[in-house]
């Protein structure tokens, strides 16, 4: 590749699905549209993994976009934390869009599916934007594009309780947003500036005034909204359980991870450990949220009827985990907190691909629909066992070695009733599992699942790549563990 | 006394209309009402905004002779963009609550739960 292209990665990373987007608009045939819009998705990809092999090479990559010089323009910041975040969003992103083609007709017309593709594209441009840049302002318009889209897409769901779970995310992710711009804005007016290398040398000055608290309040308040820690995850079961097998697929995999970044690059990169942990105790703040969220989230999972609404709630509860790897502010805590925003994006994008497959065939992922359900797609609900043994955290996927790293901050920390908690928790988690699990293979045969067949190829093989890839990283663990473990020292060690 | 009251006149219209709009969200079931209710909500960070920006005895930012102090054009060009992003906002929400109202026949939050319930 040439010094000049290479150069030019940070921005092309950005440019280029936001550039297709409307591209789709103007092709809109849909034989065309959706072969374009996953190229566009791989070559994105491929933009990732050459930004992550320079980052582990070379160091933090800095862009200036326009030239103009940062702290006056707008920087683009790639480290390691950055560079991993884009690799699993784009390559999610590729991923979904390769599997989707036939969920895709069965589940929106066919006419609207160069309008899916253009907010796709746009989704997955706010959220690697979220991801890049280093610029606070920025990051507020990056969270609105990915936001807007998403909340179009999930409305575009087939039954009409998609409408008012996509108003509800509208008004509870539009209020979140709000808030970090107020948070943002209070920011700048302390320090005058607006972007975070700078904004983190200048706050130690003013950092015991009452404007910097209440922003550091009202930033916390809108990020956790946005990443539907518990209690403010309301919008977050109804939005996934409603929206195209595509949409909860793609979101459910990347867009809370997405804000869980947001957090850790305010709160460490910014704000700093010393002032958000030890001096106002964010940790002994999020743990407890963290771990009621876990257990109360999980709980809420075993009784649900649906199962993309039992996986939805199992994304609350999976996003308790990465919150109390953070709130260790440890090294081993942090590394736990970043493997598993990487292990359940693979997991839980995958459990929600295979339930598309189920729904493909079935039209409904109720339960007692779902009942036999195993004897007729044998391969998809063998997927989705895999999936589900991830998120127990079983030895030899990825699941477990998140756990494993979350059990050894806690015990770091001599904190054994967290570490015995964690253990239990994973009991919750196989009860659900189990329950699905039970039904589809020892169950009789419903009605419809008598009728059904395996899913095509097309689709089975993408969610087996993805599912497949969490029992590699659960054996290989020094590709996703080592690089997590040098995000987070990048993390700990701040923007200097 | 004054000093608070009325140097910081424009931060009390902020969060006087902040929490208005913040509660008219939460309090109201009708769709419409909390859209309007999340326009008050944002609107009150707009100015927020352009009055973080304002330089007292400031002028336009415009170099010319006989000027030394200007007020920050910055906050400004920030916020033009968050307006875009409110009236987007406020379109996608209005074209749900079309389609709401024509799923369901009404765009009372507690009416459409009933509804959704009841099946």
């Amino acid at each position: 590749m040439s010094q000049a292209l290479q150069a030019q990665l940070p921005v092309l990373q950005v440019v280029i699905p936001l550039l297709a987007a409307p591209l789709c608009i103007i092709l809109r045939r849909r034989s065309l549209v959706l072969p374009f819009a996953t190229g566009v998705c791989w070559l994105t990809f491929l933009v990732s993994v050459f930004l992550l092999g320079d980052v582990l090479e070379a160091g933090v990559i800095s862009y200036e976009l326009g030239g103009w010089a940062a702290p006056w323009g707008i920087e683009y910041r790639v480290d390691a934390l950055a560079a991993f975040v884009l690799l699993f969003v784009s390559g999610i992103a590729a991923l979904v869009l390769t599997w989707a083609p036939r969920s895709l007709t069965d589940e929106i017309p066919a006419s609207r599916h160069y309008l899916f593709c253009t907010l796709y594209l746009l989704c997955v441009t706010g959220l690697l934007g979220i991801a890049i840049t280093g610029d606070l302002f920025n990051v507020f318009v990056f969270l609105e594009v990915s936001a807007l889209s998403s909340y179009a897409l999930i409305a575009l769901g087939g039954r009409r309780q998609a409408l008012p779970a996509a108003f509800q995310y509208l008004v509870m992710g539009t209020i979140g947003a709000t808030f970090i711009l107020i948070g943002i804005g209070l920011m700048y007016q302390m320090t005058g500036t607006l972007n975070m290398a700078d904004m983190a040398e200048r706050l130690p000055a003013v950092e015991g005034v009452r404007t910097a608290l209440v922003a550091f309040g009202f930033l916390t308040v809108g990020i956790a909204l946005k990443m539907a820690l518990f209690p403010l995850h309301v919008w977050l079961p109804n939005a996934y359980a409603y929206a195209p097998s595509v949409v909860s697929a793609f979101i459910a995999a990347t867009a809370t991870k997405v804000s869980v970044y947001i957090l850790l690059r305010f709160m460490f990169s910014v704000f700093g450990l010393e002032f958000s942990f030890e001096q106002l105790g964010l940790g002994r703040a999020l743990m407890p949220l963290a771990l009621a969220g876990i257990f109360v989230a999980s709980t809420v999972a075993i009784f649900q009827r649906n199962v993309k609404r039992m996986l939805a709630y199992s994304s609350v509860a999976q996003i308790g985990y990465m919150v109390l790897g953070i709130s260790f502010a440890t090294a081993t805590g942090l590394t736990g907190g970043i493997v598993h925003l990487f292990n359940h994006a693979l997991i839980k994008g995958g459990l929600f691909m295979a339930m598309g497959c189920v729904m493909l065939r079935l039209h409904s992922v109720d339960l007692d629909e779902m009942a036999g359900i195993g004897r007729a797609m044998p391969w998809t609900m063998a997927a989705w066992a895999l999936g589900g043994l991830g998120l127990i955290g079983v030895p030899a996927t990825a699941g477990f070695i998140s756990k494993w790293y979350l059990i050894q901050a806690a015990l770091e920390q001599n904190s054994l009733v967290v570490a015995v908690l964690l253990l239990l928790s994973s009991l919750l988690a196989l009860v659900y599992v189990w329950r699905v699990v039970e039904t589809a293979f020892f169950h009789e045969p419903s009605a419809r699942a008598r009728e059904a067949r395996e899913a095509p190829l097309a689709m089975l093989l993408p969610t087996w790549v993805l599912l497949g890839a969490t029992v590699f990283f659960g054996i290989y663990t020094h590709y996703s563990a080592g690089v997590a473990e040098q995000a987070a020292e990048a993390v700990l060690r701040g923007l200097q | 006394m004054t000093e608070t009251v009325l140097g910081l006149y424009n931060y009390w219209v902020v969060i006087f209309l902040m929490m208005m709009g913040f509660y008219i969200v939460i309090s109201r079931g009708n769709l419409i009402k909390k859209v309007i209710g999340l326009n008050i909500f944002q609107s009150s960070v707009f100015l927020f905004y352009i009055t973080v920006g304002k330089v007292s005895g400031g002028t336009a930012p415009i170099m010319a002779e006989g000027f030394e102090v200007y007020s920050n054009p910055l906050p400004s060009v920030l916020i033009l963009t968050a307006i875009v992003v409110g009236v987007a906002t406020t379109s996608v929400a209005l074209s749900l609550v079309v389609r709401i109202r024509e799923a369901y026949e009404t765009i009372e939050e507690d009416e459409i739960y009933a509804q959704d319930e009841a099946r």
